[in-house]
């Protein structure tokens, strides 16, 4: 593909593919290509690897990395939903869907109004503990059944945690730590290896 | 009167739609020495651009789920090939109040041998004959017998793979072997094995041996992203190319056929179409027609063909184009097996579809419904995508390392069932024209009525009952998944939704009661043949797309013949 189409060019055929009803129009194969060398590529040239949010503020930005990074952490096997990109996912769909607009922007608000009127601060500017206990207070659907105040935040925390999820597994890191082993070009396909009891 | 422009060449024959009937007409027709023009709604396809072929989720800024995440959990995704949707812009269908029905077309060189799952079933006599067998419906006017020739021509030609398994409801064909069974595939084996229901090779358009200049498959399970090798079979890469290297095929592409245009003596000689590019009408004069443009497409090009000789629409003396409307019987659910947890990571992937699947095995004993299903499935360690760990997250809730784990074990457990029965024909299921809807280029839509018989629901619930039972006997744990999240009728689909709608222009010995005879010619007008999926008399349980091509092939080569004689 020549350098002569700019970036914004690409990302606009890219938006008015995907944005189409009809699956016809779909990506061209080297324009994402190109988009996402494009993107690495700025990346790259940002030593600090900063990524300007499409839609949240900067900080309820915050707020859905520390999030995101809470559901699926980094470990002793693997980078957590930051370094697989999640937020910065979540963020772009979101940025182009209304009801996502809706569910997390708003979702994020609930848990910052419900921190401050425990707590008397924002999420992020809790103690760990304090964080601790009100997500553990969402994670659990049991939870809103108790006290039915908290159902929109465990509804809100669903989502987000699905979304974390999506963002993180089909991520490189994430899909090494599943270890999924296909995507390849094979002469012969091996089938089922011998595993005792299966 | 607008502006029409007439092309002054006469083509032999004017294909329309490329899809797999079409394609099928084009290849046999112009190395037979016709020369043909091929009409097609869409673009053409070009595997260099429009495949996606080996791209990780992860090289695309949307993951694979598009503009604000709009394919979560829908068929299709960025990756797939450029193979239909269920709504197109500017050209709607309707359903009549009432009814629901879902319409998934592919315009596009090729059709929707692009998008189809490459499942290639032959149909059993048995599904020739239904009225004699069970006394419902009708009997096709030719039997298994007539066909088998030319599936015998087709599976040599496009390459299926398969086992000889001597069943009666799923007869065997030309082989290229199977690949071996994935670690899902086996344990579903054993469990079917235990409860005496059949399990076996399924039978595949993927090749595992080169063949024809097309190499073997390499196993990435890609197939709904098109294939850049070409293993798999698709008309726009295995019947268009050798078409065009006649020198006789004249392929248009963005052209809407609007209407078949009849002159004095009765007979079919020009199509009037919309060129999608300058929005302006064109004509196309040919000696005979081939209409392919998938089932309804057809009925509905015919019912639009309206003249004083045809008031109600081009070979529709009888009124029946548009009845007889089918699609297949839909239900699914999914399993999670506790024993693939074990399973260390490995290649997966196989072929772009099942290697095994359930034939129907209830043939031989009297049931709580006529016909029968076959059953299809598939899961595993497949490559991970948005939305797959849902479930997952949703039951085991909570966050941080203790999730993150829980998805890894989860991961590759579940094995997706999906049956896929035998409709028999009802009258509140048909389509027409809607009087009140055109689309974007003038041509006046169709209308869908729809209704599930007893004898489907009757169906939906043997199957649900079935995979529970498979899955129970394996060990595992039974979910059963129902449209839009709706167990109502067993889950059972919503018409259209399987996509083998079908017999909607249906061939007949009886002038009264079918529009084609036996040659898939249409009776009221001798140079007016339909070589899609219009022309079926029963939907059985198998996936139609094999049998479209054999019967394209037989109508092609009937074509050929009156041509010879000089009889269109």
């Amino acid at each position: 593909m020549p350098r002569s189409i700019s970036r914004r060019d690409i990302l606009k055929s890219l938006a008015m593919g995907a944005a189409a009803t009809s699956v016809l129009r779909v990506i061209p194969l080297r324009a994402a290509e190109y988009a996402h060398e494009m993107v690495a590529a700025e990346k790259a040239a940002d030593p600090t690897g900063s990524y300007k949010p499409k839609y949240f503020p900067e900080a309820q930005y915050k707020t859905l990395r520390v999030l995101c990074e809470t559901i699926i952490p980094a470990d002793s096997e693997s980078g957590g939903a930051l370094e697989a990109g999640a937020p910065e996912f979540i963020d772009l769909l979101t940025s182009e869907n209304a009801n996502y607009q809706l569910r997390l922007g708003g979702g994020i608000m609930w848990l910052d109004a419900t921190c401050t009127d425990r707590y008397g601060k924002t999420f992020v500017d809790c103690a760990p503990e304090q964080q601790k206990e009100i997500l553990t207070l969402i994670a659990y659907s049991k939870n809103a059944d108790k006290d039915p105040t908290l159902s929109q935040g465990v509804e809100f925390f669903s989502f987000l945690r699905n979304l974390t999820a999506d963002g993180f597994f089909t991520s490189e890191i994430g899909i090494k730590y599943l270890g999924y082993e296909g995507n390849k070009y094979l002469k012969s396909f091996p089938g089922c290896p011998p595993v005792p009891g299966v | 009167m607008p502006q029409v422009a007439r092309s002054p060449k006469v083509y032999d024959v004017c294909v329309i739609g490329s899809g797999a009937g079409g394609g099928t007409a084009a290849k046999v027709l112009t190395e037979g020495g016709l020369n043909v023009v091929l009409l097609e709604a869409g673009p053409p396809v070009n595997p260099e651009t429009d495949y996606k072929e080996h791209l990780w989720p992860y090289d695309l800024p949307h993951r694979g789920v598009g503009i604000g995440g709009e394919f979560r959990h829908k068929l299709g995704d960025e990756f797939m090939a450029p193979n239909g949707a269920w709504e197109i812009d500017g050209e709607p269908y309707t359903a009549a109040s009432g009814s629901s029905f879902r319409w998934f077309r592919s315009r596009i060189v090729g059709g929707r041998t692009n998008h189809w799952g490459r499942i290639a079933l032959r149909f059993a006599p048995v599904d020739f004959r239904a009225r004699s067998t069970d006394g419902v419906g009708d009997d096709w006017p030719i039997t298994y017998d007539d066909l088998t020739p030319y599936y015998d021509k087709v599976e040599s030609y496009i390459g299926v793979f398969g086992t000889k398994e001597n069943i009666p409801s799923a007869p065997d064909g030309i082989f290229q072997p199977p690949p071996p069974m994935r670690c899902t595939e086996s344990i579903v084996k054993k469990s079917c094995d235990k409860l005496n229901i059949l399990c076996v090779p399924s039978r595949m358009a993927i090749l595992t041996k080169a063949m024809n200049g097309r190499p073997a498959c390499h196993y990435c399970a890609q197939c709904g992203r098109g294939c850049i090798t070409a293993s798999n079979f698709s008309s726009s890469q295995v019947m268009i190319p050798p078409a065009q290297a006649t020198g006789r095929l004249t392929l248009i592409t963005g052209a809407m056929a609007r209407e078949i245009i009849v002159g004095k003596d009765g007979k079919a000689q020009a199509v009037s179409y919309i060129d999608k590019t300058t929005r302006s009408e064109q004509q196309v004069r040919a000696r005979a027609f081939v209409v392919a443009a998938s089932a309804c497409e057809s009925a509905r090009l015919l019912l639009n063909s309206r003249s004083s000789m045809f008031p109600d629409g081009l070979g529709n003396s009888s009124g029946v184009i548009g009845r007889y409307l089918t699609d297949s019987v839909g239900s699914s659910g999914y399993g999670y097996f506790p024993q693939l947890e074990k399973m260390p990571p490995h290649n997966h992937d196989g072929v772009g579809g099942m290697h095994m699947y359930m034939p129907w095995w209830k043939f031989d004993r009297k049931n709580d419904f006529l016909r029968g299903y076959h059953i299809e499935f598939g899961g595993g360690r497949e490559m991970p995508h948005v939305g797959e760990f849902d479930a997952v997250c949703e039951r085991a809730e909570g966050y941080g390392l203790a999730l993150k784990q829980q998805c890894r074990t989860k991961y590759g457990t579940f094995i997706g069932f999906a049956g896929r029965g035998e409709m028999i024909p009802n009258e509140n299921s048909y389509c027409d024209i809607d009087p009140d809807v055109v689309d974007q280029w003038g041509i006046p839509v169709l209308r869908f009525h729809w209704q599930w018989g007893e004898n489907e629901l009757a169906m939906a619930k043997d199957m649900q009952e079935t995979f529970r039972t498979i899955v129970e006997t394996a060990g595992g744990t039974y979910y059963n998944r129902g449209r839009r999240g709706s167990m109502r009728n067993n889950g059972i689909s919503e018409g259209g939704e399987i996509i083998h709608e079908l017999g909607v222009v249906r061939m007949g010995n009886s002038p009264k009661t079918s529009a084609l005879n036996k040659y898939c010619q249409a009776r009221d007008v001798k140079n007016l043949f339909v070589a899609d999926a219009a022309s079926f008399v029963t939907n059985p349980d198998k996936n139609p797309t094999l049998t479209i091509l054999a019967l394209s092939w037989r109508t092609s080569d009937y074509l050929l013949d009156q041509a010879k004689k000089g009889n269109l």
